[in-house]
């Protein structure tokens, strides 16, 4: 299940967007395996650690790995990014799926999920779409297959990005707020995916997310960042039962109330 | 060089014969506009569909063979127009078509709720429509001005070719005796680039005064 | 008043010069959409000078009045041993001309793609050409339509200009009419109205165009 070998190493990483220290000299270490749940309020850089993880950031200073393979390497003070080789490497065993879905308007939910593995992993298309069918299916959305974004609800939509992400076969799964913009009767649909996917032991993932519920119900591991640091880092039960920090237990009870 | 120093009363006459048009033509184009960009929206049906035939005649004809039109062809109608008189009509006529667009767009982009709030207060339409419409659409309609406003500076220049004497045609007659090409077309362009950096200079700046009380930039949109 | 009749008789004349103006519009539309191109990879440039010189060049003949420019090249190119014919140089202002708003109209339609579609691109690990390809391309064409089209039936009524140089299209020729005959009236009317016409229908078509395109996936 988990082992104890870190796949995914941010240390000592600082980011700033202008004048705004959005994360600060952070260190996180995750094992392969886990699935990790991210929370904290708005702004406190919880994103921008995906994204960074994605190549779709840079960073300041310090250091982010994922395996052997360095995507930004550095101390406190400064950072050198990879050659595009090795980024280009790195990407390929992450898949990311958005707040805003992001699916491709103007193809079907079969050709959104099929694209990059014919474009970038070289599959034929009855292969590539075989696969795509395959994984349409696991997310409840095989009657759905020719249907344009468009159409589809929000929640039948994220399905088909979770379809479209795990299609490339990555190791690791970044889910950033996927459930943020969907109608409250719609989020149930795509959480049921994700509790699906936290089944399969050698997924790594990592999500982003203000439902509580489910983060102590899906998760190994919770981690609360505010203010671009991370304040508390514990297991599931004890993080929302016995929380150390006093921020935590504000945030925790800001969040329960509301 | 000498040229343009022989040149100059030319250039300048045909300049401020440039201006004069613009600005008169700007100002009738511009009532026009709110005219017809109100009468669209009118609760009643004939008057807006004769106001959306009238822009959408105004749209579709070439500038230059209504301003044609109204010099030559309009005295067959017992009608005689000054050159520069033919072209401020016609250019007013034809831009405040194009300026009801912008109007009507304006006004639609204020949203439905000021509407809805002002009748709970118990304004009557026309209050509603001058004290609380009005003013957002006409920030509203300060982006597309700028735009509108050099459409309007190169249709002055579409004048000449009814022997309006403003500085293109100016610039033709001179090139045409002294056949100094390059220094007296260039001349012309710039002044004309010059013309057209001051007015969306003006219109930003309107924007930025009139604009205050919007959060966010007005180019973000 | 209106000599029906006379407008009638010279109906032939106008429609044959219909032709070149519709030759001159056409050829200047495809050539401005190819010269957009170039324009707008300059003004994206990397290099801060290139893209700021390019934007002030595309400003500058976007802002300054097309009949100039025309007797610009017209009288200027001769200097330089360049001997082209009125057509030719008339189309080649409008196109450049014309190229420059092309360049701005594809900008905003590269704009007006959700920044998300490039995070997914990369997400994914496509290819910048193939994000292009597949991904940007196709949505950035519907906003494009109406613009240049928009801009087709501009260049379209701004033929007569043309004139100046001698150009024979439809408003020389109704002028010429005009002229020769003493009366103005059903001549320039007749070419007014015919422009009218054209330009409506091209309105038309292209609403059409832009009801067409991608209709399967948009949510009309």
């Amino acid at each position: 299940m988990t082992s104890w070998e870190p796949i995914i190493v941010f240390s000592s990483v600082t980011k700033r967007f202008g004048a705004r220290t959005v994360l600060k000299a952070l260190d996180l270490e995750i094992p392969l395996g886990q699935k990790l749940a991210i929370v904290g309020p708005s702004g406190s850089g919880k994103s921008t650690l995906l994204r960074i993880l994605m190549t779709l950031e840079s960073v300041e200073a310090g250091s982010v790995r994922v395996g052997s393979q360095y995507l930004w390497r550095g101390d406190r003070e400064r950072t050198v990014e990879a050659d595009v080789a090795t980024t280009a490497n790195v990407r390929r065993r992450i898949g990311m799926v958005f707040q805003q879905f992001n699916l491709f308007p103007h193809m079907t939910a079969l050709q959104n999920v099929s694209a990059a593995p014919i474009k970038v992993l070289r599959k034929s298309k009855e292969e590539a779409y075989a696969h795509a069918r395959d994984l349409l299916t696991r997310v409840g959305m095989s009657d759905k297959v020719d249907a344009y974004p468009a159409f589809l609800s929000g929640g039948q939509q994220q399905r088909v990005g979770i379809a479209r992400a795990l299609a490339m076969n990555p190791e690791i799964l970044l889910l950033d707020e996927v459930t943020s913009a969907l109608d409250p009767e719609l989020v149930g649909e795509v959480l049921s995916v994700i509790r699906m996917l936290a089944a399969k032991g050698d997924l790594t993932i990592l999500m982003v997310t203000h439902q509580m519920g489910f983060a102590r119900e899906f998760a190994d591991r919770v981690c609360f960042i505010d203010g671009g640091e991370i304040v508390e880092d514990a297991p599931p039960a004890q993080f929302f039962d016995a929380p150390i920090q006093r921020r935590t237990r504000d945030f925790l009870r800001a969040v329960i109330s509301a | 060089m000498d040229v343009l120093i022989d040149a100059r009363w030319l250039i300048l006459s045909g300049t401020i014969v440039s201006l004069r048009v613009f600005v008169l033509s700007f100002l009738l184009a511009a009532v026009l506009a709110l005219l017809l960009g109100l009468l669209r929206q009118s609760s009643i049906r004939f008057v807006r569909v004769a106001a959306m035939c009238w822009v959408e005649f105004f749209r579709g004809v070439s500038t230059a063979v209504q301003l044609f039109w109204l010099y030559f062809a309009l005295p067959f109608f017992g009608i005689s127009l000054t050159a520069e008189a033919a072209a401020v009509i016609g250019l007013g006529l034809v831009h405040g078509a194009y300026g009801s667009e912008v109007v009507r767009g304006a006004m639609q982009s204020v949203s439905i709720d000021q509407w809805e709030a002002a009748t709970a207060l118990g304004y009557t339409r026309r209050q509603t429509l001058f004290s609380i419409i009005l003013p957002q659409a006409f920030i509203a309609m300060l982006p597309p001005l700028g735009n509108s406003l050099i459409l309007l500076l190169k249709g002055t220049s579409i004048a000449s070719i009814i022997t309006v004497p403003e500085l293109t045609f100016q610039s033709a007659l001179i090139v045409d005796r002294t056949l100094a090409v390059l220094p007296i077309f260039t001349c012309v362009l710039l002044i004309y680039y010059g013309i057209a950096i001051a007015a969306t200079r003006t219109v930003s700046l309107l924007e930025r005064r009139l604009g205050r009380w919007r959060p966010q930039p007005l180019s973000v949109r | 008043m209106f000599d029906f009749a006379f407008a009638l008789s010279i109906l032939p004349q106008l429609a044959v010069a219909t032709v070149t103006t519709l030759v001159v519009t056409i050829s200047s539309f495809f050539l401005a959409l190819l010269i957009g191109v170039p324009l707008l990879l300059l003004r994206r440039s990397g290099w801060h000078s290139v893209s700021r010189t390019t934007a002030g060049i595309i400003d500058f003949i976007r802002c300054t009045p097309i009949l100039v420019q025309l007797y610009f090249l017209y009288f200027a190119m001769p200097e330089f041993g360049i001997r082209l014919s009125p057509i030719a140089t008339g189309i080649l202002v409008f196109s450049v001309h014309y190229g420059c708003y092309m360049s701005e109209v594809y900008r905003a339609g590269l704009e007006s793609v959700p920044r998300g579609q490039w995070d997914v691109c990369v997400a994914l690990s496509l290819s910048r050409s193939e994000t292009y390809r597949s991904v940007v391309l196709p949505q950035m064409i519907y906003p494009i339509i109406p613009a240049a089209g928009n801009y087709l039936v501009h260049m379209f009524k701004e033929t007569p200009l043309l004139a100046s140089i001698s150009v024979v299209e439809m408003m020389f020729v109704s002028a010429e009419i005009g002229a020769d005959r003493f009366r103005y009236l059903e001549p320039i009317t007749l070419c007014g109205l015919l422009f009218l016409l054209m330009s409506i229908a091209a309105a038309g078509l292209i609403r059409t165009a832009e009801f067409l395109y991608g209709r399967r996936w948009r949510r009309v």
